[in-house]
């Protein structure tokens, strides 16, 4: 593999990764909050397609990223309607949500542009299109550090620069203001933050409000930077994987960039290297593929390490007596 | 409090459930600009109105009924699988292997072969995960969402690489041999009208009898009453001497077994052969019978019956009225998955409310 | 108007609440005067702590007025009533465990937007309020990494720090040893000293004897005297929370002890935090007695039962009638317990002892679930289970006496019944009990305790956990004293006294000291 290559891939890797980064920043905040939300799938979805059929019919990225995050938005109030306000079962709303939203995008898309599903391909400003960051010219021949600003750092769509800031903006809220000292302590003990005086409730919402808007933010750059319009269940799990990422960085901002940078990549090679010849045997295409999805697995199953969720996850919180 | 009658509880809620969801789907139709009520007329009529119907929605029926069971079963245990689709998949490969492994005489010699290929191979696709979840907290719902995905990698793999006919270019095995074939509706129930081309065959019995089966090791077995214990509380149950790794193991183990089994119905009895997606959602579908039928298999044999109805009418609806395309279905499983499940206190409570009116009322 | 210094700090008038039939607080009326330490007392389920949620918004009363500092004031939620200067320090700590003692103190008072400067005007604040009245703790220390004594430091702090001129504390000495409770009493006279107004919420007569000014007294929902603590005794003020004579004694006859049945030497258990929760513990249980193990709740004891039930493993030797258990893996669980002969009565019904969702008589099977009675080859006998139950809620006196309701439909005192049934009439070699009486009415209480003692004379081995020391005294034929995860010392209840047992609670050996 030669400079070129490697630099390509951490090109896509990050590109890749971007989506996961938003959902999985979306999860931490709504899991540190105490709400599980395994809706992220759907949110993203839903966000795709509506983000790509304003930009369709708007002509502009901006709009449709707009809709994609009110679409996203309307349905994390759904979540926290039904598991905060009436208290229902967190796994299941989100189930719910991920069909929901599957069907309704395919649904509605038909009924609006009669293709099958999809949206018409986007084209020109309906899609973000990708910038060059200061100097990365200048700075390309500088060796090593020169080609990785100007051709893996620089060049990409303004949606990944804001996924980068996402996680020091996510660091910074959980673990520099009131509000997150107040969101991290509702999801490890509700009743202490109940009986300081300050609303659950209200906590919890914005927690999941804050949920959906980057849930729209990852489904609106899947439709409008990564592709060039929505198709159906373009999602493929990646709700499900940045929940993945999230266990594995321990429900931490910058351990999250980490993960995902690694699903990212393994996505990237994935895409890239469509068979592989491992020692004499040729690994298929759908091996590769599946690789995200196995290695999902195999973080989830604890052999890199032990992870604590916060305490009150999934539970409804009730005033005890 | 806990004043409400049971059969409130089991019926009334539900039901009001299936209607506010069946409501907002009605809201769905009439936002793409068709008629909600002629759209229920095509589908009722189109799933119950004629024999040709009945063939299909009993078809699809049974299809639900297993991989809702398998659903209810892991619900008992409190395990959450969403992995009936893989499995389902998975237990579909079971029955190809061993429908096509031996030139087999007559179907009731099939037919117990392939139930136990079936169950074997959607018990081994949800074994892993039950490990996982048992020994190393792996959360279940993450886990066999990925092994859905997994499955399905692997299937093609084994169809465009393993399976396939030689020289041929569909992805499927060849078709399995005669004396595998399961009798249709057709050949047992043409004077009820039933017409060759009904899906419907002899694993709606098999259906039918594991909702019996279910009812029996759910309510009359030690092992049911151990994971009816277990599911309640775990560290009740840990109390009790029931061992927390074995239960969550051998309840998934039914449960994808279960889901393994509606293979015998959908590529056995239907296609006649393994094709890349031979579960078309119903996997996911046994979420929503599962939820709807609070659990329990005679609440699962009424919610799959109906979604049942719902797929084949959704068919019909789809062919009448085209711009209301097939994903409807998924909108009103949504829906029904909601409101029976996520939003049930919204119901819940001001029924309980209305009863225990009634009761100070009558005091 | 009356002046404002002789406005009582509360007054509550006709406070009414009712849980759909239970009427929790009746018309209850009280006024708590200024710079006193006043103390509310009654059995469980008295309704003291729904009062108590009344007054920190909590709960919304049904009816009645609620007068702060003369004041009428409307209390509709917590931040309502830290407005109105209440404190509260729940019996269940509400801290954030992986959060720092500066982080609690300051969650919901922060000072504004950014975390920092909070922290640092937070941090000047209280190293002045810890000094100011001896609460020392550590602002950094992670709460999981305290001490339940510091941890009700922490609860004080928080309170203190919201200006509260009025603190509740709900049965605070529930978890602490009898010197951590004595250094918490002077804390709190030093703040009653200081011109704030305390309520002591408890059930044990000796605390409001020792530490209040007055003392209201309630009785199912109702509040049934407010007497000045100089001018009453312990046993009227018994006598009022009951509502009749009581018998603080049980009566039974002197142990006849016979062969040795449990034989415990060093176990020791790690949790899976690593702490060492049992560092070598020894004892031995004869057939019919009665050993207690006294200690303060979070001494071992719990694991002590965990491990002789067959819930958590251990190392060290434990032998039944000379018979040797295993500790861990294969057939070391409560399926192998009961097999050999010891059942379990758990210290916490609701989370062990029942399925609460299943009926009366399924519950009857629970653990028992292989025994030849209640299944064969595989399928339960629903028949038998059923009659069964019948059976033992008669003979205990199980109320109501319908096999099919669900657990959670009995009263505490009915949901252990079940259980004690269940335990007791499997022919034990040897009975654990765990907190017989928690969370149980008085009637039944004497029923449970003369059941024990029944079982007891018909030689049956019994091992005993409780954190009332009333209780130990009183059905123990031995004595042992649990802290630290050791035996401090055995003492037979008629060479000992509450005094003594209270010493080496506190991990000091009685005889020295």
């Amino acid at each position: 593999m030669d400079l070129n290559t490697v630099l390509q891939l951490l090109d896509s890797s990050l590109r890749l990764a971007t989506p996961l980064l938003f959902a999985c920043l979306a999860g931490l905040f709504s899991e540190r909050a105490g709400i599980f939300d395994i809706g992220l799938e759907g949110k993203m979805l839903a966000a795709a397609f509506f983000s790509a059929a304003a930009a369709a019919v708007s002509g502009s990225a901006w709009v449709g990223l707009a809709a994609g995050c009110a679409a996203s938005l309307s349905l994390a109030a759904l979540h926290g309607v039904a598991s905060i306000t009436f208290r229902g079962n967190q796994l299941i709303s989100g189930v719910a949500i991920n069909f929901l939203a599957a069907g309704l995008t395919v649904l509605i898309g038909q009924n609006w542009f009669k293709l099958g599903g999809r949206t018409p391909p986007l084209q020109g400003d309906a899609r973000f299109q990708n910038i060059d960051l200061p100097l990365a010219s200048t700075l390309e021949s500088v060796p090593l550090l020169g080609p990785l600003y100007s051709q893996v750092l620089s060049g990409h769509s303004i949606l990944v620069y804001v996924g980068l800031l996402s996680v020091v903006g996510s660091w910074y809220v959980l673990f520099r203001t009131r509000f997150g000292l107040r969101l991290r302590a509702v999801g490890e003990n509700p009743g202490a933050v109940d009986t300081a005086g300050v609303s659950v409730v209200g906590l919890r919402y914005a927690a999941v409000l804050i949920c959906g808007l980057l849930c729209g933010l990852a489904g609106a750059y899947l439709a409008t930077g990564l592709s060039a319009g929505f198709v159906k269940d373009m999602s493929a799990g990646r709700g499900f994987i940045a929940l993945a990422a999230l266990i594995f960085a321990k429900w931490r901002p910058w351990s999250a960039l980490g993960a995902c940078l690694l699903f990212g990549l393994l996505e990237a090679l994935g895409n890239r290297f469509q068979t592989v010849e491992l020692a004499g045997v040729t690994l298929p295409t759908q091996l590769m593929q599946a690789l995200p999805y196995i290695l999902t697995v195999v973080i989830l199953a604890g052999f890199v390490g032990k992870a604590i969720p916060p305490r009150a996850g999934g539970e409804p919180y009730v005033k005890e007596r | 409090m806990n004043k409400m009658p049971k059969w409130a509880d089991v019926a009334l809620i539900p039901v009001i459930n299936l209607i506010l969801a069946l409501a907002v789907s009605a809201l769905v139709i009439a936002y793409i600009g068709e008629n909600p009520v002629q759209a229920m007329k095509i589908m009722i009529n189109g799933a119950i109105g004629s024999a040709y119907g009945w063939g299909y929605t009993l078809y699809y029926a049974t299809n639900f009924i297993f991989t809702g069971l398998a659903v209810a079963v892991a619900f008992h245990a409190r395990l959450f699988n969403i992995g009936g689709e893989g499995q389902a998949l998975l237990g579909g490969l079971g029955v190809a292997l061993v429908c096509l492994a031996v030139p087999w005489p007559h179907w009731t010699l099939a037919l117990p072969a392939s139930v136990i290929g079936g169950a074997l191979f959607g018990a081994a696709w949800a074994a892993i995960p039950a490990y996982l979840q048992a020994k190393r907290g792996s959360h279940i719902v993450i886990t066999t969402i990925m092994f859905n995905f997994i499955a399905s990698a692997l299937l093609v793999y084994l169809l465009v690489n393993v399976l396939k006919v030689p020289g041929s270019m569909a992805p499927e095995t060849p078709r399995f041999p005669e004396g595998a074939r399961l009798p249709t509706a057709y050949d047992f129930g043409a004077w009820l009208g039933f017409t060759r081309s009904a899906p419907l065959n002899v694993a709606f019995f098999v259906a039918l009898a594991c909702c019996a089966g279910v009812w029996f090791l759910i309510w009359r077995t030690r092992l049911g009453y151990e994971i009816r214990a277990f599911g309640q509380s775990e560290p009740a149950a840990v109390y009790a001497g029931i061992p927390p790794v074995k239960i969550t193991v051998i309840a998934m183990l039914i449960s994808g077994g279960l889901a393994g089994l509606m293979a015998v119905n959908a590529v056995q009895g239907e296609a006649e052969r393994l094709i890349i997606d031979s579960v078309q959602g119903a996997g996911f579908v046994g979420i929503a019978v599962a939820l709807m039928g609070r659990s329990h298999p005679l609440g699962v044999l009424i919610a799959a019956l109906l979604f049942g109805a719902l797929y084949q009418g959704g068919a019909e609806l789809e062919f009448e009225i085209p711009a209301i395309s097939r994903e409807m279905i998924v909108v009103i499983q949504a829906l029904v998955i909601l409101f029976t499940g996520a939003l049930d206190n919204m119901v819940r409570a001001p029924v309980a409310r209305l009863f225990s009116g009634f009761g100070k009322g009558a005091a | 108007m009356a002046a404002p210094s002789a406005a009582p700090a509360i007054e509550l008038r006709g406070i009414s609440k009712a849980f759909g039939p239970v009427q929790a607080n009746k018309d209850i009326a009280i006024r708590v005067e200024r710079g006193t330490i006043h103390g509310i007392i009654g059995e469980n389920g008295a309704g003291k702590s729904t009062l108590m949620s009344i007054l920190y918004g909590f709960y919304k009363a049904d009816a009645g007025e609620i007068f702060i500092g003369g004041q009428k004031t409307e209390i509709p939620d917590s931040q309502a009533a830290i407005r109105a200067g209440i404190g509260m320090v729940f019996q269940h700590f509400k801290l954030v465990e992986n959060f720092t003692v500066l982080e609690n103190v300051v969650l919901g008072a922060e000072e504004g937007a950014f975390l920092r400067p909070s922290l640092a005007k937070a941090r000047t604040l209280l190293t002045d309020l810890s000094r100011e009245y001896a609460l020392d703790v550590d602002p950094d220390a992670l709460i999981e990494n305290l001490s339940v004594g510091h941890q009700q430091r922490v609860e004080i702090l928080k309170a203190l720090y919201r200006k509260a001129d009025i603190l509740i504390l709900d049965e605070p000495t529930g978890v602490l040893t009898p010197s951590e409770a004595d250094h918490l009493f002077r804390i709190l006279h030093g703040l009653r000293d200081e011109g704030k107004t305390i309520i002591l919420i408890t059930h044990k007569l000796r605390e409001i004897m020792e530490i209040t000014d007055t003392v209201s007294v309630m009785r199912r929902g109702e509040m049934t005297a407010t007497v000045k603590t100089a001018e009453t005794s312990p046993t009227e003020l018994a006598e009022l929370m009951v509502g009749r004579k009581v018998l603080l004694r049980v009566d039974k006859t002197p142990a006849k002890p016979g062969a040795t049945v449990l034989d415990v030497s060093d176990l020791r258990v790690t949790d899976d935090k690593g702490v060492e929760r049992l560092k070598g513990v020894s004892l031995n249980v004869r057939a019919g007695e009665i050993l207690g193990i006294a200690g303060v709740a979070g001494n071992g004891q719990s694991e002590l039962l965990q491990v002789l039930g067959g819930i958590a493993d251990a190392t060290g030797t434990i032998t039944l009638n000379g018979k040797p258990l295993k500790l861990s893996g294969k057939d070391s669980d409560g399926r192998a317990r009961r097999a050999v002969g010891i059942t379990h009565v758990p210290e916490d019904r609701h989370k062990l002892g029942l399925i609460l969702d299943f009926a009366a008589w399924e519950n009857t099977g629970f653990g028992y679930q292989h025994r030849p009675e209640y299944s064969h080859s595989g399928i339960m006998d629903n028949a038998a289970l059923r009659a069964d139950t019948d059976g033992k809620m008669e003979r205990f006196d199980v109320r109501p006496p319908h096999n099919w309701l669900a657990a959670k439909s009995f009263s505490g005192g009915n949901q252990q019944k079940l259980v004690l049934a269940r335990e007791m009439e499997q022919n034990p070699e040897l009975l654990l009990v765990g907190q017989p009486t928690r969370g149980v009415d008085i009637g039944a209480i004497e029923f449970i305790h003369q059941r024990l003692i029944q079982l007891r004379d018909e030689g049956k081995a019994i091992l005993l956990v409780s954190v009332e020391l009333e209780e130990i005294l009183s059905l123990s034929d031995r004595i042992a004293v649990m802290f630290d995860g050791r035996i401090m010392g055995e003492r037979l209840p008629g060479d000992t006294d509450e005094t003594e047992l209270g010493m080496l609670m506190a991990g000091m050996d009685g005889k020295a000291g």
